[in-house]
């Protein structure tokens, strides 16, 4: 039987969906499911990810992984892998895993796809779909000559089972092997929003400049507040820094995939399409009927946003109260 | 010292991509070819850089693997930004991450004297944001990815990586070290008029990937079944005032779209 190696991560010891969904895929492909989580909380997360179908979760407690070093990382991923011998490893494509999982792939001369949104698993093969040319086209990833095959997939595309608190897992515990660092974190400074990060977020309202002045984002941040969504924001509104970078959803911002995506006056540029057009469900608020972002929309609606959105809001609140 | 800039040419935002029959590659007729958006800023903070540290004599050079007549015109474009010398290594447009990244490993390490490697973040065709870290690795040195900003002083490198949630972690590396730009670590300059006439007699040298002997078995991803999207049936519009409007929405997404 072949090994599915799934690298999770987590937050204080609460396992991301991103990973819960890995674990799903890596379960019902029939394989031995394998887990790996580290840092402060990793024993936490190892039992959630025994819940959720793996039958062995390798942990390194060492609070020196809290923060995300690309060398102790590679050290202590490569350690475990060359112990477990998986043939295929899945991650969420976080900013740790796409900044890890290449230098691993080079380390381990073998193959890794970034950023999928559909696989396939059959005994040791998998292919994944990814987009490609900022979502104007797909393709199907094959690996070649790669003894570990290694895929990253976005959140929110596969589907999460319920937890299975009967079910349990082999934990193994390993330490840090510590090389000599040419790479040192001195600081993490801290986002303003606690929120969900874009990429993770199963709901997002994005500002453009419709909103007219940056203090009026306040309107999305209080329609975000009933929906648990996170804010994001056009190109436009960053350059004019009414908002920081970290917010843009687009070609130079982040390529976003949420279940919902709320476009609230946003013109719906070619390079803010690119970033957004993967969202299950699109609605365009804008008081321009010919705006672009209409041709993208599920739902659209033409009216003046000051007037919607308070009124949306008092809708949510009303509907998501039952 | 070198400063290396490895630059990747993609199709300009704008194309309308076409794929092939084999639905292995994309139908590259009549496509506008633009150095990708985040090598543009590798670029420019490599020749700030040089500027800035003129006594240093470091020199700028952009290397570009891919079909040699067409990205030498995006190594031409660099160099009439002001970098000093390019270096095409001239391969097939199929060859993976993994190949290129072997390939920029065995070019740096012959040039030798390298201080330090600047690369976008990623590319935007492919969208793998591999080269990088994996060049790292080849060359057994520390990298740094998603940088929106670079200092250096003698005890090596240091950077600002955007992570999620808008929090930025703030990295040390000892050098010769790779930065991966992201937006907002400057604004490059476009190449003036006289900086393309003098691009004209810069040094460009082309080598054949095939003469660096990097072995078939060096390919480890490679794409088919390329597809378009899938079409989205048409906007529904919802009329009315705006509170029948915004009713209606919230019961289509509940009842209708089931995303609530």
């Amino acid at each position: 039987m072949s090994k599915v190696f799934v690298f999770a991560e987590h937050k204080n010891g609460t396992l991301k969906r991103g990973a819960m969904e890995l674990l799903q895929a890596a379960q019902k492909s029939g394989n031995t499911v394998i887990g790996m989580v580290v840092g402060t909380g990793a024993e936490k997360a190892a039992t959630e990810m025994g819940y959720h179908g793996a039958q062995e979760v390798h942990v390194i407690k060492d609070s020196n992984l809290d923060a995300y070093n690309p060398e102790l990382y590679l050290s202590a991923l490569s350690s475990v892998l060359e112990k477990t011998q998986p043939q295929i490893l899945l991650a969420s494509a976080t900013s740790t895993a796409k900044d890890l999982f290449p230098r691993i792939a080079a380390h381990l001369k073998t193959g890794v796809v970034s950023d999928c949104v559909e696989l396939s698993i059959s005994g040791d093969s998998i292919t994944a779909k990814k987009p490609m040319y900022s979502g104007k086209a797909f393709a199907i990833a094959n690996f070649e000559n790669s003894p570990l095959k290694i895929v990253l997939m976005r959140a929110n595309q596969l589907p999460v089972a319920a937890a299975d608190t009967s079910k349990t897992m082999v934990l193994v515990e390993h330490a840090l092997t510590k090389p000599d660092l040419k790479t040192v974190i001195k600081e993490i400074v801290k986002g303003a929003s606690e929120k969900l990060d874009l990429t993770e977020a199963n709901i997002i309202i994005s500002g453009g400049r419709g909103l007219k002045e940056a203090g009026n984002f306040k309107l999305l941040n209080e329609l975000a507040d009933v929906l648990g969504a996170t804010v994001g924001a056009s190109r436009a509104v960053v350059d004019a820094g009414w908002v920081s970078h970290g917010m843009q959803v687009g070609q130079t911002g982040k390529t976003v995939a949420p279940t919902l995506y709320i476009a609230v006056g946003v013109s719906g540029a070619i390079q803010h399409l690119a970033g957004m057009s993967g969202s299950k469900v699109i609605v365009a608020i804008n008081n321009d009927p010919g705006a672009p972002i209409f041709q993208k929309a599920t739902y659209g609606i033409v009216g003046d946003l000051f007037d919607v959105i308070p009124k949306l809001t008092e809708e949510f609140k009303k509907v998501l109260k039952h | 010292m070198k400063i290396f800039v490895c630059i990747k040419q993609v199709p300009d935002t704008e194309t309308k991509i076409k794929i092939n029959p084999d639905a292995t590659s994309i139908d590259t007729t009549g496509i506008k070819w633009v150095i990708n958006p985040y090598d543009e800023y590798a670029v420019e903070e490599a020749i700030k850089y040089r500027e800035a540290n003129a006594s240093a004599g470091a020199q700028v050079f952009v290397l570009s693997v891919g079909p040699s007549k067409r990205v030498s015109e995006a190594l031409r474009t660099a160099l009439a930004m002001g970098a000093d010398e390019g270096i095409v290594i001239n391969a097939p447009e199929d060859i993976d991450c993994y190949s290129t990244a072997r390939a920029l490993a065995e070019v740096i390490k012959s040039e030798k004297d390298t201080g330090l490697i600047f690369t976008g973040k990623l590319a935007i065709d492919d969208n793998a944001s591999s080269v990088s870290q994996m060049l790292g690795e080849f060359l057994g040195i520390p990298h740094a990815t998603v940088v929106s900003k670079f200092a250096w002083s003698p005890e090596g490198v240091s950077v600002e990586r955007d992570i999620e949630g808008g929090a930025k972690e703030i990295i040390n590396m000892t050098a010769p070290a790779i930065i991966g730009a992201n937006k907002g670590l400057n604004t490059p300059r476009y190449a003036s008029l006289p900086g393309i006439m003098k691009a004209k007699k810069k040094v460009l040298k082309e080598i054949e990937f095939a003469s660096l002997n990097i072995p078939a078995t060096d390919i480890k991803v490679k794409y088919s079944q390329l597809s378009l999207p899938a079409e989205k049936p048409s906007v529904k519009m919802l009329m009315g005032d705006s509170a029948h409007q915004v009713a209606e929405l919230v019961q289509l997404l509940r009842d209708e779209a089931k995303v609530l």
